[in-house]
């Protein structure tokens, strides 16, 4: 760690993307240059953890299905696991969505389970391991062709993709497109302006029904993708918050940031999982509100 | 700099109190749904955990903002 190092130049690094993006100078990832990419900027590391999680999940599953397609042989270890996962989130399409023929809906939602929870699951690997080795690879490889590269500590690397809110929002906004979707062609273009116009108050006050009921409908992806980035960010911050106390207090209050690690950690399991667990069903009953045709 | 200290601790510590009542509520009627019915309880428990992470979330983005407010602005 470099020498200067303090709590809120730490929290700051771990809290700050490696963002690329195009400057008028051309396309760089050095962070002092963020303010002058505009809107082609990415952030990198989001998207590299999200990528490589998103094409584990479907490696795994897919090749766990592959495998074994006789049904008298007794299933293997993941073959179980992936099946569990499976019969899980169809219970919950079913309990949720009902009769409803849709054949995404199933898929949909046991990827957004899927992903997300390993997305989430990245939280439990210690705070600076991942970004450290990313630095130090990055020294190695680009450090003395590239400027901005000053040390192994210099690069920005955030390793949780949902605490990135561009991820979370951009999928709830996933989500929403499907919902409008499906509003439209399973009720159709009209009955889908109706409901939004003439609900709570009938059709003489059009303007004060659309304005409340428009609320009602932005207000569902927003905290749906807040949700999940409010949740990680703040575990995220604790995680910080307590391996913090390793580096710069006395030694007792080191050996409790370890003991605290451990139980933030075994309580960080359950809402990781339950994080993941409530997009999917907001996601399916989301889906199945967009798929009630009847009147109200 | 002082005034978003103060801010950031007021908006965790109201938005904690408020699904503090919350999660309370949740827990008192589901231990009394369980008493009534005990058959229901593996059916409840799901709803119970997904109702706690709907409530729960409200001060976590709290959290989230306020730490927000603190450190990384």
């Amino acid at each position: 760690m470099a020498s200067e190092l303090t709590t809120q130049s730490y929290i700051t690094h771990h809290l700050t993307n490696l963002t690329c993006g195009k400057t008028p100078s051309g396309w760089t990832c050095d962070p002092y240059k963020v303010d002058q990419m505009g809107f082609w900027a990415f952030h990198v590391d989001s998207l590299f953890w999200s990528i490589a999680l998103g094409s584990l999940f479907v490696f795994v599953f897919r090749r766990a299905i592959s495998k074994n397609k006789d049904a008298s042989i007794a299933p293997s270890g993941l073959q179980n696991f992936v099946e569990m996962s499976i019969d899980f989130v169809e219970d919950n399409v079913q309990s949720l969505f009902g009769s409803v023929k849709n054949t995404l809906i199933a898929p949909l939602a046991l990827t957004v389970f899927v992903w997300i929870l390993l997305m989430n699951l990245m939280d439990l690997v210690p705070v600076d391991f991942l970004p450290v080795l990313a630095g130090h690879i990055a020294y190695l490889i680009a450090g003395d062709a590239v400027e901005w590269i000053k040390g192994p500590e210099s690069l920005y690397f955030k390793v949780v993709p949902t605490t990135d809110p561009n991820i979370t929002l951009g999928m709830a906004f996933g989500i929403f497109i499907l919902t409008i979707y499906y509003s439209i062609t399973v009720k159709g273009f009209k009955a889908f302006i109706a409901e939004l116009t003439l609900h709570p108050f009938g059709k003489y006050l059009i303007p004060v029904n659309f304005v409340l009921e428009m609320v009602n409908f932005i207000a569902k992806p927003v905290s749906l993708g807040l949700r999940l980035f409010g949740n990680l960010y703040a575990g995220e911050m604790i995680f910080i918050l307590i391996a913090l106390m390793l580096f710069f207090s006395s030694i007792p209050v080191g050996l409790m940031g370890f003991g605290l690690h451990l139980v933030w950690a075994l309580f960080h399991i359950l809402i990781v999982a339950l994080q993941a667990f409530i997009f999917m069903a907001l996601t399916i009953a989301y889906l199945a509100m967009a798929h009630e045709t009847e009147e109200h | 700099m002082e005034y978003s200290i103060l801010a950031a601790g007021i908006l965790m510590g109201l938005s904690a109190i408020g699904a503090g009542i919350g999660v309370g509520i949740l827990g008192s009627k589901f231990i009394e749904g369980i008493a009534r019915q005990p058959e229901l309880a593996p059916f409840l428990q799901g709803r119970f955990f997904l109702m706690m992470g709907l409530t729960d979330a409200v001060p976590m983005i709290g959290i989230g903002l306020g730490m927000y407010m603190l450190f990384a602005l």
